[in-house]
């Protein structure tokens, strides 16, 4: 290898201003653009006002902007260095929830740390694509197919799913076991496991299901939906299909003071702030809105595209799948179509801890692109 | 030369990109599936949902599951339900609440303060959540307000439940009670807002309130402008109460109270092996039925103003100073403490001086020379004065503590009351020093203790069988056996077979020799006998001048004459059953407590509930 392909490709330490140049400005556009749908829709949810909700959202969004662009420029191989710690720590927060988290709403899963309440499940999703990144960064093609190899990041992803379970939070668990899961993929795990893994779990489910009493189907119901009050979980959704349908192709528009359709749907600024764009706007809106969303999924899986460090790959894959996971169950759900709930639309929700959580996520998607001509030295990095 | 990366590294990344690549078209199909829900939402189905939007015309209606039942050991049903017909208001059905209201007012009386009452559950509940405007309806009611339908939009006429008690005031304490629910509990779970709901209050009710009570599930209708159904549009089924299987036996349990007549008096029965009450009597009683519809003021002030306490569970909650059925704990706490064998003998001359003070035996001239049986089978209090004073207060307290008194038992029943076995810390909390003049009358079961019967029917089956039993009432739930039904579910108490066996000796000889302090108790059956012990405890101190010029506690006004109490186990030589009986103010346990101890005793063996075959399991095989 020559002395200037070194230099050129594989600059280990290069300065500040040549990182900025190597952010992925488009990709941060489409960030902000995101946000900004979020201002309009908190703006409509509070009925034409940019209390209470849009001003804090925005606010936010920039402290997050600034977290993400200090991660972006810290280099790789040192966040490389820090995932099973990260993985120790979403761990041991989880168990930390489990021991004195506050009960919100019948589950047990927030954590009161500086006058926020945050999920540890949030953290973890992150945590756990970093330690499965960095377990299958040095593992060859043959390695990857060998099930003692594979064995530690299986217990790795069921450690933490298991703790989520016992929140319990069917829905998180089932999340967060697939954005482990896309991760195995991307690093090679043979297609019959993955077919097997996939219809052993297909078989499984509904014979399971068959063989429950009806009074156990209606816990695994609430098990899947904790957050649903017994009395209003159908109330919602019927309210936010009444008012997605109030909609129609081209929406309504906003309307001012928090009157009509939007005033009976509940939970508007969070879980449903889908619903309020899609009134707003219509389906065209809505439709936009999910075109966007699916832009930045695929820009991360580019990034990940784009990487020469198989660490980078990963992390940007397991990253996009999260994101991609957010925007897929929120929308399923406030049109009915799963019956899962507690789970915001990334940068769009109100609330502080998930967006800051989806910003860190963003910031080392962009550290991998920023890093993304690195080289890893053997048994020192990741 | 350049060389390029190596060729696993090629490999890994060329697997990488098709498996991302892979992911991302599964992904934008997922996205573009939502988008045709969303289209199939918003623009198919949009205008059918805009129209429902304009007039509101979806109506969810909760649906309660009724309350489970409950079924006592034998499977006869102790707890049930039956219908009630009420008229329901449904505020989102009618343009205009007080004329509905004026126009129900003309066919059914509906009192000021009644009006009151609904107006402010208007207020509190979703426009969807049913008001009840009248319950138990008659069948004459039914029809007037069915023939005026039309002229009362958002009334409802449906049919709910309400708690039944086959067995009325036999299983009150027990079973407990349920009641409307109070806001608390609205505010705490949402099913409570819904007519006919009620809330478990005491007893077994209270304690499986949420097994019993399971989940409302909902319904989503579309309904037309005059409240027609026209479809559902959405189901979400409820979740049925399970039912509960109780270890009670509600033919002992009558038989029980029949025994106890119309003395103010409790008695626990216990398969002292497992710890399943098999009945738990208290005089006199009330009927749980009134609490559904809620208690009129004149009844409640009937049962508060009531002396021998009706509303109270004295079997579980009543205290009482357990006198001499403490001195097995007493004799056990010697034994332990390495300062009395089984066959130490004490003199009792008919006192005992310490200090200043002289402590009397309750025979005038004394019971001379007696080993541990004998002082148990005489009930001799200077023998256990004796013991106590060799053993002190903490050592006895603990060991009184392992046998479940003064400790809160692990009982799946509220309101059960811990009592007190006081210790030195204690004393000390309550900053004064201990005597040990106290420690000597506690070694008679006197001074501050106090039990339940609960608690003493608990102590005999630990002494009777050894094991570390807790008494239990559930035995099923949902038709899930519970823990505990076995014996080997129990560990070992730790105490010396030897030692155990001497006090069982003694409370045997109490019984059947000669000379024991209650020949009453003693059973008229072949091949089986029955241990015990007497107590009896003041309520008022006696002087020793009244004692000495000639004092009968019979002459004393009911409400200060000593409580009775005995506590009894059979068969001696495999003993299955434990029980304990306190008559309030019935003077002397030996009198007044033994012979309904025998009686009922006898009353279990003839029955034998543990080993009757249960209906249930006959009847599925």
């Amino acid at each position: 290898m020559s002395y200037v392909g070194r230099r050129l490709v594989h600059d280990d330490r290069f300065g500040l201003l040549p990182k900025l140049f190597r952010v992925s400005w488009t990709y941060v556009v489409l960030i902000c653009a995101l946000a900004s749908v979020g201002y309009v829709a908190l703006y409509a949810a509070a009925g034409g006002s940019a209390e209470p909700y849009a001003t804090k959202h925005i606010v936010r969004f920039g402290v997050g902007l600034v977290l993400m662009l200090g991660v972006a420029l810290v280099d790789i191989r040192f966040w490389a260095r820090l995932s099973w710690l990260a993985y120790a720590g979403g761990v041991g927060l989880l168990v930390l929830v489990m021991r004195m988290g506050h009960v919100g709403k019948g589950a047990q899963r927030w954590l009161d740390l500086g006058g926020m309440q945050w999920q540890p499940s949030e953290f973890m999703k992150v945590a756990l694509v970093m330690a499965l990144a960095s377990w299958f960064h040095r593992a060859t093609w043959e390695r990857a197919g060998n099930p003692l190899f594979l064995l530690p990041p299986v217990l790795a992803v069921l450690v933490p799913v298991g703790l989520i379970l016992r929140e319990p939070n069917l829905g998180t668990a089932v999340i967060v076991a697939v954005v482990g899961f896309s991760v195995f993929l991307g690093a090679g795990l043979r297609w019959w496991k993955v077919v097997l893994v996939v219809a052993g779990l297909g078989l499984a489910a509904p014979v399971a299901y068959n063989h429950l009493h009806d009074y156990q189907r209606q816990r695994i119901v609430t098990f899947l939906n904790p957050e649903g009050d017994p009395l209003g979980a159908g109330y919602n959704i019927m309210q936010s299909r009444i008012a997605l349908g109030a909609g129609g192709l081209w929406g309504r528009g906003i309307s001012p003071g928090a009157a009509g359709d939007l005033a009976l749907l509940p939970e508007r600024q969070t879980d449903f702030i889908f619903t309020v764009l899609a009134e707003e706007f219509g389906m065209v809106g809505g439709v936009a809105v999910l075109g966007l969303l699916l832009l930045i999924v695929l820009g991360a899986v580019a990034i990940g595209l784009r990487c020469r460090h198989q660490y980078g790959r990963l992390l940007a894959l397991g990253i996009a799948t999260n994101f991609f996971m957010y925007v897929f169950v929120n929308v399923a759900m406030v049109m009915g179509a799963i019956p899962v709930g507690g789970v915001p639309l990334p940068l769009i929700s109100h609330g502080g801890s998930a967006m800051l959580m989806v910003m860190l996520g963003f910031g080392l998607l962009m550290s991998v692109h920023v890093h993304r001509d690195v080289e890893f030295v053997d048994g020192r990095d990741a | 030369m350049i060389s390029g990366p190596p060729r696993r590294e090629v490999k890994s990344r060329a697997v990488f990109t098709r498996r991302a690549v892979l992911l991302a078209a599964a992904e934008v199909t997922a996205v573009g599936l939502l988008g045709a829900k969303l289209y199939q939402v918003q623009v198919v189905d949009g205008a059918r949902y805009a129209n429902l939007a304009r007039t509101n015309r979806v109506s969810t209606r909760l649906i309660a599951p009724a309350r489970a039942r409950l079924f006592d050991r034998q499977g006869t049903l102790i707890a049930n339900n039956k219908l009630n017909w009420r008229v329901l208001l449904m505020a989102e059905q009618t343009q205009d609440v007080g004329a509905t209201l004026d126009n129900i007012g003309r066919l059914l009386p509906l009192p000021d303060h009644e009006r009151l009452r609904i107006e402010r559950e208007l207020r509190r509940h979703r426009r969807y959540i049913p008001v009840t405007i009248r319950e138990y309806l008659t069948w004459e009611d039914m029809a007037l307000l069915e023939v005026n339908a039309p002229d009362l939009p958002g009334i409802l006429v449906d049919v709910g439940t309400t708690r039944l008690y086959p067995f009325g005031p036999t299983l009150a304490h027990v079973i407990g009670y349920v009641a409307p629910p109070n806001d608390d509990d609205v505010a705490e779970e949402p099913m409570f807002s819904l007519p006919g709901v009620r809330v478990g209050r005491a007893g077994i009710e209270k304690f499986h309130d949420a097994t019993l009570r399971g989940k409302a599930g909902a319904v989503q209708l579309e309904v037309s402008a005059l409240g027609r159904v026209i479809r559902e549009l959405d189901r979400q089924e409820g979740d049925p109460g399970q039912d509960i299987t109780m270890t009670l036996d509600t033919d002992l349990q009558e038989a029980v109270l029949a025994r106890l007549g119309d003395e103010s008096a409790s008695a626990v029965v216990m398969d002292c092996r497992n710890g399943e009450v098999l009945a738990m009597a208290t005089n006199p009683s009330f009927d749980p039925t009134l609490f559904n519809a809620g208690v009129s003021q004149a009844q409640w002030l009937e049962w508060t103003n009531n002396r021998r306490a009706p509303l109270i569970n004295k079997a579980a909650a009543g205290l009482y100073g357990p006198g001499s059925t403490f001195k097995m704990v007493v004799a056990l706490a010697g034994l332990d403490s390495g300062r009395l064998s089984t066959t130490d003998r004490l003199h009792c001359p008919g006192y005992l001086d310490f200090g200043n003070a002289r402590f009397h035996c309750w025979k005038k001239g004394g019971h001379g020379e007696l080993d541990l049986q004998g002082g148990i089978k005489h009930s001799c209090d200077v023998f256990f004065y004796q013991v106590a004073r060799m053993t002190g207060i903490d050592p006895m307290a603990a060991m009184a503590h392992r046998f479940g008194l003064g400790v809160p038992l692990d009982i799946d029943l509220p309101g059960v009351r811990t009592g007190l076995v006081p210790t030195r810390a204690w004393r000390k909390q309550q900053g004064k020093a201990w005597n040990i003049g106290d420690t000597i009358v506690h070694g008679i079961g006197q001074g501050f203790t106090q039990v339940t019967p609960l608690a003493l029917a608990t102590m005999v089956s630990r002494i009777a069988t050894g094991r570390a039993v807790q008494p239990h009432l559930t035995r099923a739930v949902g038709g899930q056996a519970q823990n505990g039904g076995r014996a080997e579910d129990w560990p070992s108490m730790g105490l010396p077979e030897r030692e155990l066996n001497a006090v069982r000796q003694g409370m045997w000889a109490v019984v059947n020799e000669d000379g024991g302090t209650a020949p009453l108790a003693r059973l008229d059956l072949p091949d089986v006998t029955l241990a015990g012990k007497t107590g009896s405890t003041q309520v008022r101190r006696v002087s020793r001048d009244a004692r000495e010029h000639g004092f009968k506690s019979e002459k004393l006004a009911w409400e200060l004459r000593p409580h009775a109490l005995f506590v009894a186990y059979a068969p001696f030589d495999a003993p299955r059953y434990a029980l304990s009986v306190v008559v309030e103010h019935g003077n002397a346990g030996a009198q007044a407590a033994a012979p309904i101890a025998r009686d009922i005793m006898f009353d279990v063996l003839t029955r034998d509930p543990v080993n009757k075959r249960d209906p249930q399991r006959v009847a599925t095989g």
